[in-house]
């Protein structure tokens, strides 16, 4: 142990030349390769990179818990202690006592899903005293005060019965708010946070926020936040620390990050970010969609509940014009998904209408359409799913997937095998590859594979659910261009259903915003955005983190409380 | 929590009754009453047979009503007087012959239980913790191993090689002197000295199956994000397997009581006729091949009826233990 | 379209495109190279080729007929086979010497070195016989090349009546291992059609169905076994007895393959890629035959192969007991039956001991198998 002339009086943590590597079968996996940075007391440094850039084990090789076979290589991660004393993690035992006392004592960390990283069969103060217990050998009446004290410092209604109850018995923001009073048992120097915030919709993304921001203030800690979302870096960060793949890109101010980025990737990185942020360039000059032009589709009062008595369509109405697209916006559990399903009678709505113009036309219910018509109508109107892994069957080449819906509509041999090979170029894949098999494919392709499955047989509508969420975000905005591009080719209209209301912004003319199986709110996309009238959509809009540090503004965001507007609902 | 045991003990209600159809099915089963093959056999042994007692006994098991009256006859006499019926090898009501030895039988199954769940935990969690070591692979190859040996080829084969090594003889579970003996501590002792082998001869197959359970369950639970939750408190790592990953792995393995009772008393049965134990299982396989079915349908229903209490017994616990199913 | 190249390669599953093998390789293949890594299962599979193989040929691979009786050599030990004879290659037994040891009154037999009896290969068979009841033979694997008076060939020694116990092992695996396909056969109608129903339909025929099963499951199975396989009338012809003490053993098998298929249906059915095709036009049949069955093939396979054993156990129990098949029918189980008294086996243990063998090596290597081919039945987890 030695004090280190370099360091600056507010560094906690300094993190020089990390390397964590995972040993395979087929040679080493350089999950984290040289990397460098220093935490200060009371700042937040956010570390953001897309899936596989090596920034989660960059945080988890700090305590030393790295999941096996992974292992730190080399390079040092000095702590600096309230005392002045400074050791090195990196060279501590990852079982021993030393690395012990720090976990949970000097440096406190909270994880991406509060479910699955609570245990399930332990109440929640057993699992936030124990930190207590571990550290300062606090039981019994003064830990159950204790933890108390932290349950309503991080704002858990009812302290007094909370504590006894069990994780899955709490919402996924209150979960989160467990793990942060449980990381701050010992009053941490630092806090680290891994994605903590990317399986929360966004209104409690920005109260998780908050939250940390305000204990980060009073306690002085400082806080290093791993995220992949740029608009919540923009948001909270102080400084930016960009990844990929095991290797920083870029390090700097969060303002250089944004507006003087040095880096390629950084810049394009951020490009993708900011591409989102407005209207798609091609919708810029295509023609407006008359108002007056028949609707293709017309859902009337629709409405479903399920056998367990939850409402998840409630007296759903919107019209979709040809060649438009209409956005679906709204939170987890806003029966949005529920609602584009029953488009396509995956779910069978108990009431309203669903009227779809045939290109003949005249109209067809698809909610009362008998069997012969629905299978006619369900190939004009198509499906692009959310999961790019299980929408397609693993079992099934690729040529075998986008060829299902042609051999059912009749298509047979030779006009079969180049309607394919055309459908894959249209999206954007090789044709050669049609051999291949779904595990061969990334993300990204598999999408696009899904969206020719969709494509195949001429559709006039596609119902695209959450088709872009699964990807990163450099990806989206390509997924988006060829959806719209296919949209002028193929002359369609697009059913839009997304929880992020960037995408709804770049791609839809329209947009509906649900919430608990409702739509509170339709029209124009820049008229909602930038003019929104229901309470909940003025909300949801001021919740969203905006890619731009110098326009901050969640923490001014506007609150809805359902309870106070009931009767202004609907 | 009572709400739940509640619902469980409704529950157990229509498969207490199906079991009784099921054992009365299996008396029914042979061909013909048993009256006719008691009839024949006095016959053959040259005794005359009084129209008057056949009718009697016609008359008090209901044979010359259908068959649903018959079902009502037995199973109420079994319900309001604890009238199982008679034995008619023995001649005896098959409530006298039954109860010792059911006692036995149950004192054999929980003592199996016992040892099966105190050595198959440790050595699970061993294999886990140490997953690819050699103790892993030697626990591994000795669970399929004893999967592979039927109970009573174990049975024989430890009896042999108690009396061909060791000069023993196996059997019963107590020796000559104390059989008829009152309990005192001498009887007791004498007890453990036969009780162990057929524990752990019945035991094995299931100690295998649980230590490969008990196994998976651990590796599944030791990649469960909630483990580096607890490492990142600073808990040491002994602490923490058994604060998180044990605690949790052991719920699934409360609800395999649920087919490890039954397996155990399948086993009990089995070893005890190889062993001439003085439990169920040799008084069921005389009843049966003698086509003795009051007897025979009495002990498969009250053995049922055990494993069924048994069942609904770990059903509890592991409510008990498992907040998740207490709320549901 | 053309700035795809120009951004960072995606980095999804970890899979390496250049592996052009594994990018076409279909579900079967997968599923073949990662049960291969599983060197015991593969092993394993071997050995119960092996062991099928010699039930079938049991007529070619037995040296004498098993049920010929021979009242000089009771309980004659295994005659060790020697394959060289005065250093060169001459298989052969060395006959054996009768002693009546006086003193506990029991026919003792020695092994007489001076005394070889010549074996050979393909040799003449005693009877001529018809390989798998078709093909009209004459020869056997391995037999005396000159049977006398006086002679032997116990490999693994001689019952109660002198009957060659290797030929009865053998010809027992016929019985012994088919009762484990014609279960997991039964099996497999019973589970994958009920099964099925419970898991399509779903609702209170589901509830009822499970809760059927769950009954069944709940009822210690030797009982239940020794009751109903009791009922079967001494007299009926042997292969009616197979058939029905068959029947009685698949009566708890088809039950776990039943939760497994309306396991398997119920998830697929929620499945997003099955929820496309009913969207693509194809009916529910075709759903089922073209999404649904070769999604949980692999999976029935291994359970299928993990059910065999414990029909083979239940069989082996229940001859054992007397209850189960009955001699002249030999099978594994009824040969225990010949140890079944303590005292015999202290006097000839290769009673116990030669079937036991053929009973743990076939169901330690079918676990094995099903264990390997259960890995390997969802190639897609660790394909990445």
């Amino acid at each position: 142990m030695s004090m280190n002339p370099n360091m600056s009086q507010e560094t906690i943590l300094k993190v020089e030349d990390l390397k964590t590597y995972f040993p395979m079968r087929t040679g080493i996996f350089k999950a984290v390769d040289g990397v460098s940075f220093e935490l200060k007391r009371g700042k937040t440094l956010c570390v953001v990179g897309e899936s596989g850039s090596g920034k989660s084990v960059t945080a988890r090789s700090i305590l030393q818990i790295v999941d096996r076979p992974g292992r730190i290589e080399g390079g040092s991660i000095l702590l600096t202690r309230a005392d002045g004393s400074v050791s090195d993690l990196a060279r501590l035992d990852a079982r021993g006592k030393d690395i012990r006392s720090v976990r949970g004592k000097e440096i406190a960390m909270i994880f991406q899903e509060p479910m699955s990283s609570l245990s399930p069969v332990h109440r929640i103060g057993t699992q936030i005293g124990e930190a207590l217990r571990i550290h300062f050998g606090i039981r019994g009446n003064e830990q159950r005060e204790r933890v108390l004290a932290l349950l309503r410092q991080v704002e858990i209604p009812r302290p007094e019965t909370a504590i006894d109850r069990y994780t899955f018995e709490f919402s996924g923001g209150m979960r989160q708010r467990v793990m942060i009073a449980m990381a701050l048992a010992c009053n941490p120097q630092v806090l680290i946070a891994d994605e903590p915030t990317t399986a929360l919709d966004v209104t409690t993304q920005a109260e998780i926020l908050d939250l940390i921001k305000k204990l980060q203030q009073s306690h002085g800690m400082a806080v290093l936040f791993i995220t992949h979302d740029m608009g919540v870096v923009a948001e909270i960060a102080d400084e930016v620390l960009v990844m990929y793949r095991g290797k920083v890109m870029e390090r700097g101010p969060v303002e250089q990050i944004f507006h003087a980025p040095q880096d390629d990737y950084t810049r394009r990185l951020i490009g993708s970010v900011v591409k989102l942020e407005k209207k798609a360039e091609v919708r810029l000059t295509r023609a407006a969609i008359s108002a007056e032009a028949a609707p293709l589709l017309d859902v009337k009062n629709l409405s479903l509940t399920f056998p367990s008595g939850l409402k998840a369509v409630d007296d759903v109405s919107l019209i979709v014009r040809p060649g438009e697209t209409l956005g679906i916006v709204g939170e987890s559990g806003s029966g949005k998904t529920t609602m584009g399903r029953c488009l396509l009678r995956v779910y069978d709505p108990q009431a309203g209408a669903i009227d779809f113009r045939r290109p003949d036309g005249h109209t067809v219910d698809i909610r009362t359409a008998d069997k012969a018509e629905l299978k006619d109508i369900r190939r004009e109107v198509r499906m692009i799913f959310q999961d790019p892994v299980g929408s397609l069957s693993p079992r099934k080449n690729v040529g075998q997937i986008i060829a299902e819906p042609l051999k059912l509509a009749g298509v047979k041999g030779r006009e079969l095998e180049d309607r394919v090979c055309e459908l894959m170029q249209q999206v954007g894949l090789e044709p050669a590859w049609r051999e291949r098999y779904p595990h061969a494919f990334s993300g990204g392709q598999r999408q696009r594979i899904g969206i020719a499955r969709a494509i195949a047989v001429k559709p006039r509508l596609i119902v695209a659910d959450e088709a872009t969420s699964a990807l990163d975000v450099s990806l989206r905005s390509q997924m988006l261009d060829l959806m719209m591009k296919l949209q002028d080719e193929l002359g369609l209209s697009y059913v839009f259903i997304s929880h992020d209301m960037s995408v709804i912004r770049y791609m839809c003319d329209r947009v509906a915003v649900m919430y608990r199986g409702r739509i509170v709110e339709a029209g124009d996309t820049d008229q909602v955005v930038n003019h929104p009238q229901h309470d909940y959509t003025r909300a949801l809009l001021s919740a969203i983190p905006h890619p731009d540090p110098r326009e901050r503004r969640i923490h001014k965001r506007f609150r809805y409380d359902p309870a106070r507007t009931v009767s202004a609902n609907g | 929590m009572l709400r739940y045991i509640l619902k469980r003990l409704v529950f157990a209600i229509p498969t207490l009754f199906a079991v009784s159809i099921i054992a009365f099915i299996i008396i029914q089963l042979p061909p013909g009453d048993y009256l006719t093959t008691l009839m024949a056999d006095w016959a053959s042994q040259g005794g005359a047979v009084e129209a008057g007692t056949v009718a009697a006994m016609r008359e008090r098991y209901g044979l010359d009503q259908p068959i649903y009256y018959q079902y009502y006859k037995w199973i109420w006499g079994i319900l309001t007087a604890g009238d199982f019926g008679i034995s008619f090898e023995l001649g005896k009501p098959v409530t006298e012959l039954i109860w010792n030895r059911l006692g036995f039988s149950l004192l054999l199954s929980l003592l199996t239980l016992c040892f099966v769940w105190a050595i198959a935990i440790p050595i699970g969690i061993l294999s886990a913790v140490r997953q690819y070591s050699i103790s892993d692979y030697t626990a591994t190859f000795l669970a399929f191993f004893f999967l592979a040996v039927p109970d009573f080829l174990m049975a024989l084969s430890a009896m042999y090689v108690m009396s061909a090594w060791f000069g023993q003889s196996v059997g019963g579970l107590f020796s000559p002197d104390y059989v008829d003996a009152g309990w005192s501590f001498g009887k007791l002792v004498d007890f453990a000295r036969h009780v162990w082998l057929p524990v752990v001869v019945i035991g094995l197959g299931s100690l295998a199956a649980l230590v490969r359970i008990m196994r998976a369950n651990l590796l599944d639970e030791l990649s469960k994000p909630y483990v580096t939750t607890a490492r990142a408190k600073g808990m040491s790592e002994l602490e923490l397997l058994i604060r998180y990953p044990v605690r949790l792995a052991l719920n699934p393995l409360i609800s395999t009581l649920g087919w490890i009772l039954p397996a155990v008393i399948s086993g009990e049965i089995i070893v005890s006729v190889v062993m001439s134990l003085p439990t169920t299982g040799p008084l069921l396989l005389r009843a049966l091949l003698a086509q003795d079915m009051y007897l025979a349908g009495s002990l498969i229903l009250l053995i049922s009826v055990l494993t069924i209490i048994g069942t609904l017994i770990s059903d509890i616990l592991l409510a008990l233990t498992d907040p998740r199913i207490r709320f549901q | 379209m053309t700035d795809i190249t120009s951004l960072p390669p995606e980095t999804g599953p970890s899979f390496n495109l250049s592996g052009k093998d594994i990018a076409v390789a279909g579900q079967w293949r997968l599923f073949w190279l990662k049960f291969k890594k599983h060197r015991i299962a593969l092993a394993s599979l071997v050995v119960i080729v092996f062991m099928y193989l010699v039930a079938g040929f049991a007529d070619f691979i037995a040296p004498v007929d098993p049920n010929a009786t021979n009242a000089r050599f009771t309980y004659a030990p295994p005659q060790g086979l020697s394959l060289l004879l005065d250093g060169s290659f001459r298989p052969h037994v060395n006959q054996l010497k009768m002693t009546l040891n006086t003193e506990s009154m029991r026919r003792e037999f020695v092994a007489d070195p001076t005394k070889p009896i010549s074996v050979g290969f393909f040799v003449k068979a005693p009877q001529p016989y018809r390989l798998l009841g078709l093909i009209p033979m004459q020869t056997k694997l391995f037999g005396l090349t000159n049977p006398q008076v006086g002679d032997s060939l116990y490999i693994f020694g001689a019952d109660r009546l002198g009957r060659d116990i290797f030929s009865r092992v053998v010809h027992g695996a016929q019985i012994s291992l088919s009762i484990g396909l014609v279960g997991v056969f039964m099996s497999l109608i019973l589970g994958v059609t009920i099964g099925g129903i419970s898991g399509f339909f779903g609702g209170w025929v589901d509830l009822a169905i499970q809760r059927f099963i769950e009954l069944l499951r709940s009822i210690p199975t030797i009982p239940l076994w020794m009751g109903l396989a009791a009922a079967i009338p001494v007299g009926w012809p042997p292969l009616r007895t197979y058939f029905v003490i068959t029947l009685i053993v698949s009566l708890i098998g088809w039950t776990s393959l039943a939760r497994e298929v309306r396991g398997k249906f119920l998830s697929l059915r929620s499945e997003d890629f099955v929820i496309a095709a009913r969207l693509d036009g194809m009916s529910e049949i075709g759903i089922i035959f073209n999404h649904l069955v070769p999604s949980f093939m692999s999976h029935i396979i291994a359970t299928l192969t993990l059910a065999i054993p414990s029909m083979i156990l239940a069989e082996t129990a229940l001859s054992f007991l007397g209850i189960g098949l009955q001699p002249p029918i030999i099978s594994w189980g009824v040969l225990l039956q010949e140890a079944q008294n303590i005292r015999a086996v202290a006097q000839a243990p290769w009673l116990l001991f030669t079937p036991a063998a053929a009973i743990v090596i076939s169901v330690l290597s079918l676990n094995f198998l099903g264990d390997g081919l259960r890995d390997a039945a969802d190639p897609y987890e660790s394909v990445s």
